[in-house]
Order: structure tokens, then sequence, then C-alpha cells
């Protein structure tokens, strides 16, 4: 590899690949719309394919960064789908109950029940995690399956239609010239990379997702730790699905937020995050969840059927899980490839996976796990 | 708990119930780490479930044998898929693909019948190849490149729903001849009758309780299961049995898929959406340990049957609404989930 130090560094950097993926899928836009990045003023409002892109992708994004620090404790929150569906039906429901639903105290109550709902979910999923130990695919499963029963239970089965301006604003309303969901997702990562980059939180995060048991003896509260990220994950699935269901101004138990986790684990997984745990990039998740969205975007602007959107979403899930695992880069680039693209995973032996000589050899990508000294 | 432990087979259940009051702690331990508890819990759950069920609708004809019967024929392919991911749950993993292979198949399978004009008979070999490769192919990217099995399942979700919507966006309403007189043939029990579905959901299911019990495989995906590691240090095949019990959820995903489109003769993009779950729910309910390692496939017939009452029991009452199922199966997946942990705890100690 005949590289500049600089370019080596550039192409290393956790952000590279899906950045690149990203400027990519945007590029492949232009031959087929003219004016893609065009961004035009009308009546106030900034329009442009980019601009929708964020929009669209804006719950997309809450949910993945919540499930980005769950991820990096080495879990897995497959419930908030379920707690969007809920949050936006306890919340419609609450404000269609009202004699005047533009009544802005009546709208932020609303919005805080189906919060608090949100963070019960998340409660709940912290406490079988981490408090009896259960594993996260499966703990989180249980609201996963009754959470949309209880979603339809509080609708009644119905679609609850609403007609609240100021709860339009959140996921369809505009705010100094741009969408408002924009800056309700630029304020809540924000916040999350405050939280975990300028305190110790996500050191303490990463820790624990590295080893749960070392870190307790260290004299982490693992337990409290992993508590809390399932109640940031669901608040920010809560916050998701206020935003989905203010943009349709309707709750759809059955509907809202279907499969958002599953999307939400790809951007995860897109960002660099490795499914193992132990380390995490919110910035990648957030271009993660842009490449999500900026796919779906790209199929249905250069004609392809759009319902083979499945079927691309699935093709990219292998090839970045492909390239993430140490042991095909491997057996099929014969160890040269490195990069930090998938940074971490497969560093951690012990796993369910035994550690076959092969995936302890040239894990470039695998740096040494932090260690808790 | 010794309310509960009334099983034949269950030994040292029975001393418990028999026990003086100063070593129930200790006995009550011992009956709690017994593996066959959690089947026997079902067992009694769905017993409970139906007597409850005849005490209320005694006079709208619960008590009939048809409706017991209508259980298996209702929820045969649902036994199916499940029976497949009991496979895989007892080897260590999970298989998030199975309910969008079902619903790809409801779709290739009417597809091929309806749009290119196969016979069934050509078509239901293609479908469960389909199928079953489509397992294989999982379980090969598992073992060979070492990603875990939720993702990989996860890709295999997304790839056959597209898959379904790239074959047709409406549904294919299914008006073959032969199809529909196989889906109503009858197999007559002198106090009711058995779907051809039915039927065939019991026989995988004798055959898996074959293999996994007789079998060197059966021994393999237990091993695996309980512990890869040593089981490779034993030198057993893990990879080959690993890529064989992904296989297996495969083809029954696909053989799920065509009782599916039997029973109700047309494929639809959306068919069996989340139906994974429910399978997951069966195997769990019926007391195989997620962990893998430990479980009857038995269990997992009683999970089937329990889901399969609370939806009948819901139709009898009536004025509940669907969803309740959704209530109920959470609820129900969470209390097995915890005598599970119960269990396992025990077991470390």
């Amino acid at each position: 590899m005949t590289t500049t130090p600089r370019w080596r560094a550039l192409t290393q950097h956790h952000l590279f690949w899906p950045v690149a993926v990203l400027i990519v899928l945007l590029l492949i836009n232009v031959p087929f719309t003219p004016g893609f990045f065009s961004i035009k003023m009308t009546d106030g409002h900034l329009y442009g394919s980019l601009v929708s892109i964020v929009l669209f992708g804006s719950p997309l994004i809450l949910v993945a960064v919540g499930m980005t620090l769950v991820i990096a404790t080495g879990g897995i929150d497959l419930s908030v789908g379920a707690v969007v569906a809920i949050t936006g039906a306890l919340t419609c429901s609450y404000i269609s109950d009202q004699a005047d639903q533009d009544s802005l105290s009546g709208v932020f109550l609303a919005m805080g029940i189906g919060l608090v709902a949100a963070v019960v979910c998340g409660l709940w999923n912290g406490f079988l995690v981490a408090r009896m130990g259960i594993q996260p695919i499966i703990a989180t499963l249980i609201i996963m399956v009754a959470g949309r029963g209880v979603a339809q239970l509080i609708t009644d089965g119905q679609i609850i239609t609403i007609n609240s301006e100021p709860y339009k604003l959140i996921g369809g309303g505009y705010w100094l010239t741009l969408p408002f969901s924009i800056f309700v997702v630029a304020a809540v990562v924000a916040v999350t990379v405050a939280l975990t980059r300028r305190t110790a939180l996500g050191l303490l995060v990463e820790s624990v997702g590295g080893n749960a048991e070392a870190s307790r003896l260290v004299g982490i509260r693992s337990l409290r730790i992993k508590i809390m990220v399932y109640v940031f994950c669901a608040l920010c699935a809560g916050i998701a699905g206020l935003m989905i269901s203010s943009n349709t101004s309707a709750a759809d138990g059955n509907n809202a937020g279907l499969w958002i986790e599953l999307d939400a684990i790809l951007a995860v997984v897109i960002g660099g995050t490795s499914l193992l745990g132990g380390r995490f990039s919110i910035g990648g998740t957030v271009v993660g969840a842009l490449v999500i969205q900026t796919l779906t975007t790209t199929i249905y602007t250069i004609g392809v059927p759009t319902q083979t959107n499945l079927v691309f979403k699935a093709a990219v899930v292998i090839v970045v899980c492909l390239l993430q695992s140490p042991k095909f880069r491997t057996k099929v680039f014969g160890g040269k490839f490195g990069g930090k693209f998938g940074s971490g995973s497969g560093a951690k032996g012990g796993g369910t996976s035994a550690a076959t000589p092969a995936d302890t050899a040239p894990t470039t990508a695998a740096a040494p796990k932090m260690e808790v000294s | 708990m010794s309310t509960t432990a009334q099983p034949p087979q269950a030994q040292n259940s029975r001393k418990t119930t028999t026990g003086t009051n100063g070593s129930t702690a200790s006995k009550a331990a011992r009956l709690l780490g017994d593996r066959r508890l959690p089947v026997v819990v079902t067992a009694t759950l769905f017993l409970v479930m139906y007597l409850v069920g005849l005490g209320r609708y005694q006079n709208f004809g619960f008590g009939e044998p048809q409706v017991f019967l209508n259980l298996f024929i209702d929820n045969g392919y649902l036994l199916v898929a499940a029976v497949g991911a009991t496979f895989v749950i007892l080897s260590g993993g999970i298989d998030l693909s199975v309910g969008s292979v079902i619903g790809f198949t409801t779709m290739l399978t009417a597809w091929l019948v309806e749009k290119q004009g196969l016979p069934i008979v050509v078509v239901i070999p293609i479908a469960l190849g389909v199928g079953a490769f489509g397992g294989f192919l999982m379980g090969y990217v598992i073992h060979n490149f070492e990603i875990q099995p939720f993702i990989v399942t996860l890709a295999g979700l997304f790839l056959f729903r597209g898959l379904c919507l790239v074959i047709s966006k409406e549904s294919i309403a299914i008006d073959d001849s032969s199809v529909s007189s196989m889906a109503q043939a009858q197999a007559q029990l002198g106090v009711g009758f058995l779907s051809i579905g039915a039927i065939i959901a019991l026989v995988v299911l004798a055959v898996a309780f074959y293999v996994l019990h007789y079998t060197r495989f059966g021994r393999r995906v237990y091993a695996i299961g309980g512990n890869e590691h040593s089981a490779m240090l034993m030198g057993l095949p893990q990879g080959g049995t690993k890529i064989a019990v992904y296989t297996v959820s495969g083809f029954c995903s696909a053989l799920a898929g065509l009782l599916f489109t039997l029973y109700i003769q047309s494929g639809d993009p959306l068919h069996a959406t989340g139906m994974e779950l429910d399978a997951i729910a069966a195997v769990v309910i019926g007391g195989t340990l997620l962990t893998g390692g430990s479980g009857y496939v038995l269990g997992t017939l009683f999970g089937v049957l329990v889901l399969g009452l609370i939806k009948s029991i819901i139709q009898f009452e009536g004025t509940l609404s669907s969803w309740w199922t959704k209530i109920a199966t959470g609820v129900l997946l969470c209390a097995f989930i915890l005598i599970q942990r119960a269990m396992t705890a025990r077991k470390k100690t």
C-alpha cells in the first residue's frame, strides 16, 4: 500500500467508510435527479432532497442513537418499535380526548404521558436485563411482542387521528425555515455526545460493554449503567414515536415504527459500532441512519421498484457485516485489508464463537480492548 | 411449586410432594433445577386453560373434540415453524427469518401455480428447496464468517420479505383445483377430523422428536447449544451441525409456508409478518432454554397449543379483541423467561 500517512490516517478514521458510502449513495442520485443537491426556499421553508432525507430520517436517527448506547453495553433493544407505537398511541389518544386539541398545556401533558410510558418500558427492559440477567434479545422481545398489543389496546384497535396544530410541529412543522424535527434530533444528539464524550459516562458505558463483570469489580455500577442505557434508548424511541405520530397526525398501534428496530440496528452497525459492545460512535450511527434513509430515497429516485427496498437493505446488511467480520477479511483479502471499519468486532475473545487461530490472527482492526486497570 | 409437579415420569418431583417441611427448600430447589419442569408447567397451563375454557364456554360447544382438533388445524404451520426454531434455539442460535421465509413461500407457491401454471407437485419441492437453501446460506455465513446469527438472519428477514414484494406487490389468490382439493382433504378420526396440514405438522413433530433425541445429529445440536467450545474440543463437527441446524430451520419455515398457503389459499407479501416471534415465543413457552442446550421439542408442541388456545378462547369470548393475543403472549413469554432464569441461576451454584 503506497499511500501517504495522511491518506492512511483518513481511511482509518472510524467515520471514513460510513461517510464514503453515504457520499457515493448521494452521488448516485445526481444523474437521476437533476439538482439533487439544490435546496430551494419556498414559502419561507427550505425544500430539497437533502432536507427531506434528514426530515424523514429523523425518527430513525433518534432511535438509532439510543440503540447505539444499548449496543455499546453489549445489549440490544428490540422493543423500540413497540415503544414508538405505545408513545404515539398514548399521546394521540390523550390529545384526541381533549375539547381543545390546540391547547398548549394539553399537548405538553400528552407528550409527557407518552414519554413517561416510554421510560417505564425502558425501566422494565433494564430491570430484566440488568437485575434479572436475562439476555437482552429475549428481555426486549417481551415488549416487542406485547407492546403492539398494548398500543392497540390504548387506541382501541382504531387508528386515532388528531388535529392539533402545536403537536403537528414536532414531526411535520417548520421552524427557522427548517423542519422542526431536525432541531429535536440535533438537540438529542448534542446532549448525548456531550454526556458521553465530555463526561466519563461514555467511558463507563464502554467499559460495561467491554466486560461487565470486570467493570463491576473495578467499582463501576454496571447495573445502573445498563438500566440507564435502556431507559435512554426507550426515551429516544418515545420521542421518535411523538415525531412519527405527529407527522402523520395519527396513531397506528399496528404499523407505527414497524421494523424500526431493525433499521436502527442496521444504522448502528453501518456506523461502525460493534454488536459485541465495548465501543461506540454516535457520529457513525447518525451517518449510518442517514445512509439508510438515503438508500431508501435513492431507490425511489432511480426508479427501481420501491418494493426492492428491502432486498437492497438485506444486501447492505450482509456486505457491512461481512466487511466487519475479521474472518471474512482474512479469508478474502488475506488480512491485507486494514482500516478501522468495523472497529473492534471480533476483538472480544470468549464470545459465543470459539476462538480459532484464524480468529486471533490478523485482525488489524481489533485494537486492544480498553483495559480497566 | 409442588402443585404443578404431577408428571408420571418425573421421579424426584414425586418425592417432593411427600417431603417433610424440613427439607422442602432444598427439594424445591432441586425440583426447580429439573429440566422437565418447564414442559410440565406448560402442559399444566394448557390443561388449566382448557378446563377454564370448558367451564366458561361449555354451552357454546367448547367441549367438542373438533374444537381441540382445530388447534392443530389452525396452528399446524406455526407448529412446523416452531419445530424448526427449536433446532436453532437448542443449538444456541436464533432465526429471525422464519416469518419472512413463510411469507415468501406463500408468494412463490401462489406465483408459480397461478402465474406460471406449474402443477403443485412440482412447486412443492421447489419451495422446500429454496427455503432449505436460504437456511443453508445463512448458516454458512454464520459459521464461516463468525457473524452473529441474529444479524445474519435479520438480513435474511429483509431479503425474503423483499423478494416477496419483488414477485408481486399484490396478493395472489390460488384457484387451482388440485391445491384446493388438497386443502380440503380431511382425515376422519371418528370424533372429528384433521386437515392434511395438521397431519403433516404432527409428522414433522414426530420426526423432529426422533432426530433430536435418538440420533447423533440431535446430540450434537444439544452439545453445541450446551457449550460450543467444549463441543469443539470433543471433536464434534460444530460447523456442519450449525449449518445443518439453520438448513433445517429454513426447510421447516418453507414447509410451514406451504401449509400456510394451503390454510389460507393465497400468497400475500405481508403474510406471516412477525411470525418468527410467535415461533420463538412458542419455543420459549415450551420450556427450551434460549441459551441453548436444554429443552424438548414436545414442549414446543405445548407452547404452540397454548398460543393456539389463547386465540380460540379469545374467539369464544367474542368481546375480547385480537390484540389481547399479543398481550397474553407477551405476558406468558415473560413468565416463562423468568422461570428459565430461576432454573439457570439454580444450575450455576
